[in-house]
């Protein structure tokens, strides 16, 4: 493989997606700009202007035209794909940190984190056609937590939303009464990531504590267990074979003081029944902050502390699932 | 087909020849017919026809909105950059997919394994000898007792009587029937050179307190890499067929048996400790 190098962001990545047909590659950073790539050649389209914070998440929709950001300037932007203008700004109080659109996108959820004296909380809001309609308007609200959320996901048909946060906790929200239905410790430590399969049946979560786990989306049964040896930022699911990809890394705190080989930065693959580590690929500098499969899952990207995308087309040998 | 001209040189070897095999479509229906010529046991001539019907599945991707979205403007800090600042870079070196290595034993690995063991031979560290070797050990003792359990190989043989263990002979030659038998083995030979003798004596090592499951392989995977082997003896019990617990190996070479006696005494094997010394001469023992 000969991975493409992209140099866009000069602050480590937090969130890396795809969009739906894998043409596009929509990337965040803790710099300011969104930033929109091709995903075959790694070619810059465009940036995304007008945070003025780290930009946390985003979220893209089904036929690509708008994007969802959230950021740590305590607004949350809707953009038009193709143009990067900005549609419409939602207003906080405190540092958006999770975005996802509904499954049919008339629907957002954003998330807020405890910040001074504000609690967290999961604001639902209208995603309207006519952006000039457009409102800031909160359809509902989620809270009763106190650590803040990093990840959100629509399931059950809009009819639950998922969140995974700081406190290592699932939790399945009833979006018609506005209660949590299920929730599940999995995980001691911070969940970094959490990412559902294509058939949206199961996830993964990538934890601080060194675990990645695969859930049962409807019960948060844990399925399966990986090991790594480092701090897990993200997992993705490969669409196409048993496989989970996990990025992470040493603390981004330490990372100065060990060599790159000694800091486990490559990308790891895990065979998703077997639990066991098929194999690895190397290349960033510091801990892995993003991964995401490609659709057709014949490519992956990994967006690292160190500031760089990669993006990996993978070889045939490994297409052909030979080695599985 | 049906009205083939014969040539001349077809009739030579008309006996083996067959018609040829035809396939025939897919027609307009999508019916192939495959026509095969081929003999059965009886020597008679078969025609086998196959017919299958083809159908043909077509999976297109109208890539429309991507083909669109491939020529859009660029906007944001991408338009205003230089053709120099290569922010997209393909990566020149190849970065390999690294597999992980399954533990799988190949010969390549056993060979390893076998040079793992003779390098710790060689060491000072005893306490790696002994732990690779119980490893080793373990693990044949393991396989044999499971392939026994299978009935895979035969019960232990029968112990050989206490006549043969100073004739010397070795258990595997001759057990074959019809193996090669040197001829000082041979039935009505003499052993007729004593200086041999002698110095097999004096390469003798005892080896005792071991195992009962100890076999003639387990000693000679232990004793092997410290030189050539010319004889491995397990006293087994006339009676019971079981190991008496002690065993003689004889080495070619008395510095390789001076080397087995100082690195194996001691040493710990299947939860024993071995005693291994020189076998005293046979006057002595009596």
């Amino acid at each position: 493989m000969r991975p493409y190098l992209l140099k866009g962001h000069e602050r480590p990545l937090t969130q890396l997606k795809y969009n739906r047909e894998g043409d596009l590659l929509f990337s965040c950073a803790k710099d300011h700009h969104p930033t929109l790539w091709f995903s075959e050649d790694g070619a810059r389209i465009g940036t995304y202007i007008g945070h003025n914070g780290a930009v946390n998440t985003c979220d893209v929709s089904m036929d690509s035209t708008r994007l969802l950001t959230g950021s740590s300037d305590s607004s949350a932007k809707l953009w038009e794909v193709e143009t990067g203008r900005c549609l419409f700004t939602f207003k906080y109080q405190a540092p958006c940190r999770a975005v996802s659109f509904s499954i049919n996108e008339h629907l957002a959820a954003l998330s807020t984190d405890p910040f001074m004296s504000t609690t967290p909380a999961i604001n639902i809001v209208r995603i309207s056609e006519d952006p000039s309609e457009q409102s800031d308007e909160v359809v509902q609200q989620l809270t009763g937590f106190s650590k803040r959320i990093n990840r959100v996901t629509f399931t059950d048909l809009n009819g639950v939303l998922m969140s995974a946060g700081e406190d290592g906790v699932v939790r399945r929200w009833d979006l018609e009464t506005g209660k949590v239905k299920e929730e599940a410790k999995l995980h001691e430590k911070e969940i970094r990531d959490m990412q559902l399969y294509k058939d949206g049946t199961h996830m993964v979560t990538a934890s601080v504590d060194k675990l990645v786990k695969l859930v049962d989306t409807q019960t948060l049964e844990v399925l399966k267990v990986f090991q790594t040896d480092r701090p897990a930022n993200a997992a993705a699911l490969s669409p196409i074979f048993d496989q989970v990809l996990i990025g992470g890394g040493q603390d981004a705190a330490d990372v100065t003081t060990t060599s790159d080989r000694a800091g486990g930065f490559q990308s790891r693959f895990f065979h998703k029944i077997f639990m066991e580590e098929i194999g690895s690929v190397r290349g960033h500098f510091g801990p892995i902050n993003a991964v995401a499969f490609r659709p057709d899952g014949r490519s992956f990207a990994t967006g690292g502390e160190d500031g760089y995308i990669r993006i990996n087309h993978f070889d045939n040998d490994y297409l052909s699932g030979r080695f599985l | 087909m049906a009205a083939m001209k014969v040539r001349w040189g077809d009739t030579l070897d008309e006996d083996d020849s067959l018609p040829q095999n035809t396939v025939v479509g897919p027609d307009k229906q999508g019916i192939k017919t495959i026509t095969i010529y081929k003999k059965n046991d009886k020597g008679e001539t078969v025609k086998v026809v196959t017919k299958t019907r083809v159908s043909r599945v077509e999976k297109k991707i109208y890539a429309v909105a991507a083909d669109r979205r491939s020529r859009l403007k660029r906007f944001g800090e991408a338009t205003k950059e230089q053709a120099g600042d290569s922010v997209t870079v393909q990566q020149a070196e190849d970065i390999p997919f690294d597999r992980v290595q399954k533990a799988r034993q190949t010969t390549e690995e056993k060979r390893a394994e076998k040079e793992d063991l003779k390098s710790a031979l060689q060491g000072s560290d005893k306490s790696a000898v002994v732990g690779s070797l119980r490893d080793m050990l373990y693990r044949r003792r393991m396989e044999r007792q499971l392939a026994l359990a299978r009935g895979q190989i035969a019960a232990p043989e029968r112990p050989p009587d206490e006549d043969s263990e100073a004739g010397g002979t070795l258990p595997q030659a001759g057990s074959k029937p019809g193996g090669y038998v040197p001829p000082s083995r041979r039935a009505g030979a003499t052993m007729s050179d004593g200086d041999s003798m002698r110095r097999r004596e004096e390469n003798s090592v005892r080896v005792t307190n071991l195992s009962e499951d100890t076999r003639e392989d387990d000693l000679r995977e232990l004793f092997s890499p410290f030189g050539p082997i010319s004889r491995i003896y397990i006293a087994y019990d006339r009676e019971t067929g079981e190991s008496r617990g002690f065993a003689f190996v004889n080495f070619v070479h008395r510095d390789d048996a001076a080397r087995a006696v100082a690195k194996l005494d001691g040493h710990g094997y299947d939860n024993l400790i071995l005693r291994v010394e020189f076998a005293a001469p046979r006057a002595e023992r009596s």
